[in-house]
């Protein structure tokens, strides 16, 4: 294993000190993992709170300040914080007017805000948790643990960020996160495995010449292996299978996303065979994200995520935003 | 069983989690994120620490402190789903200072219920309740046919051992290794093995001579 850490053990929390030293706008509680805007809770504005494994960033952390998220969680690599960590998230950002919190939709993940809320209820805060599902590569029953969260994690966290911002009710926040999600789907593709640091070996192996199709943010083996083809097949595999999930038509909200060791020139390539796959009269890719957003550790592959926009999730999309990971309009 | 005996079980599973960190770590690459063993390892190392540092006078007591740690230490699933199990045998033991067999199997059944509703997991899905489910099951039974502690802890493992082999040829229902489909098929599953593992852990330390 190579890597640029000091160790396996303090890996998260030598990046989330880091990350205290180059953006002042934000306030980390190392102890507690916890990032959240240096300003502290504004009163009177729904919080909103998100968090997971470590290895995914910009993915959450990167994602707190003005217009979205108010903080984020650090759990260990690839493994759900704690409730005690959520909730001093929730504690802290708690403006008084409740706090939704982002969940994706991993078993660890569900359990641990579950308790979290539980908690923070007891201590009086009203908490709304939404779960993001938004991975088509996984069949979605009643009966298993259903859908992973992906892509769409940033979208739904920008949006709702967004109408936070502008005074939306916790009922409000909480219902366009569960829009953003119903509106999206996600598919990932990857090239190579990764190395969890503590375990300091790759996932899974992948031949020269092969490609894992449907995978999710944890280095985990996908649904099938498949020969590498061409840019322009591997998009089209990926664009099927959402299609085959909702209608690509209208306006959309499209990203394409690297998992931590792909290029951007590569990552360009992808977005031109995406652009050229959504070509037609009744389709058109009214806002796009390109580079690394929700990641897993320096895997090679990408994942296209895309949200069918309504007007109102345009608007929102559109307003300011201000954070290490996402910035424009203020 | 007195406090001492639960402690004792506390420090021979963080001796085995340790010993069988990597194998446990290995399983969950194969189907799920590669971090078992390390996150059990983490979980019952803080365990120990947290043991030597408060007074735990009852069997309830020391089951109380391990699940809390573990729900604050662990993360992932196992933090929230072992952590329930220890919580919900302590309740079962309540403040009895020493504890039967027929109180263990209670306190063993109460773990089981505490993580089927945690978890919503079935038997036959590759989750731990594979290993935890017919573990409880024939212990329960070997003690209400009044078998002395040897032979009923020993169909505890037995039946934690076969309830584990037996997830090697299921198709995961649950947890991340479901995403996988019909390939999680060939693979043990690391919650059931590290589970046989806990269990093993309470026979060994039971068998153990006195002093």
């Amino acid at each position: 294993m190579k890597k640029l850490i000091n160790s396996p053990d303090t890996v998260v929390t030598d990046a989330l000190a880091g990350m205290a030293a180059a953006h002042p706008s934000l306030a980390v509680d190392l102890e507690n993992r916890v990032i959240t805007r240096a300003g502290g809770p504004t009163a009177g504005k729904v919080g909103l709170v998100s968090g997971g494994g470590s290895g995914h960033e910009p993915l959450h952390g990167g994602f707190v300040g003005y217009g979205m998220l108010d903080a984020a969680c650090a759990g260990e690599v690839f493994t759900s914080p704690v409730p005690d960590q959520m909730l001093a998230a929730t504690k802290a950002v708690d403006g008084g007017v409740g706090v939704v919190h982002v969940v994706k939709n991993y078993t660890g993940d569900i359990l641990n805000f579950q308790m979290a809320a539980e908690l923070a209820e007891d201590e009086g805060i009203e908490v709304a948790s939404v779960v993001i599902n938004d991975d088509v590569a996984v069949q979605d029953s009643l009966y298993t643990a259903g859908r992973r969260g992906t892509g769409a994690t940033v979208f739904a966290e920008k949006i709702a960020g967004a109408l936070a911002e502008q005074g939306g009710s916790l009922a409000e926040v909480a219902a366009v996160v569960a829009e953003v999600n119903e509106r999206s789907r996600s598919f990932g593709v990857a090239l190579t495995s990764c190395t969890v640091p503590a375990a300091g070996k790759p996932t899974f192996e992948l031949a020269e010449a092969e490609i894992e199709l449907g995978i999710g943010i944890h280095g985990e083996p996908g649904r099938t292996r498949a020969p590498l083809a061409s840019a322009r097949d591997i998009t089209a595999i990926a664009l099927d299978a959402i299609g085959a999930d909702i209608p690509l038509t209208g306006n959309l909200l499209v990203m394409v996303n690297g998992m931590g060791g792909t290029p951007l020139i590569e990552l360009y390539g992808i977005f031109n065979e995406v652009h050229r796959y959504l070509a037609g009269p009744d389709v058109r890719i009214a806002r796009n994200l390109v580079g690394n957003y929700i990641t897993s550790l320096e895997m090679q592959g990408f994942s296209v995520t895309v949200c069918r926009l309504t007007d109102t999730l345009t608007d929102l999309w559109d307003a300011p935003v201000d954070t290490p990971g996402l910035r424009w309009g203020r | 069983m007195d406090a001492e005996f639960f402690r004792a079980w506390l420090a021979e599973i963080a001796a085995v989690v340790e010993a069988q960190r990597d194998h446990l770590t290995q399983l969950d690459s194969a189907i799920g994120d590669a971090d078992h063993g390390i996150n059990l390892s983490r979980g019952f190392t803080a365990v120990q620490a947290a043991l030597a540092q408060a007074d735990t006078p009852t069997p309830g007591s020391v089951l109380l402190l391990t699940g809390s740690t573990l729900i604050s230490k662990v993360g992932g699933a196992s933090g929230p789903l072992y952590g329930t199990a220890f919580r919900r045998a302590s309740k079962a033991l309540g403040d009895a200072p020493e504890v039967d067999l027929p109180a263990l199997a209670g306190a063993l059944e109460a773990a089981l219920a505490g993580v089927q509703k945690l978890g919503a997991a079935r038997e036959g899905e590759k989750t731990m309740v594979d290993a935890l489910a017919p573990a409880v099951g024939a212990f329960n039974k070997a003690v209400a046919e009044g078998a002395p502690a040897g032979e009923a802890l020993s169909a505890l493992t037995d039946a934690a051992d076969a309830g584990a082999q037996a997830t090697i040829s299921m198709q995961a229902l649950k947890g991340r290794a479901s995403y996988l489909g019909p390939r999680s098929v060939g693979h043990e599953d690391p919650g059931a093995a590290s589970t046989a593992l806990i269990l093993h852990a309470l026979r060994d330390v039971a068998e153990r001579p006195p002093g």
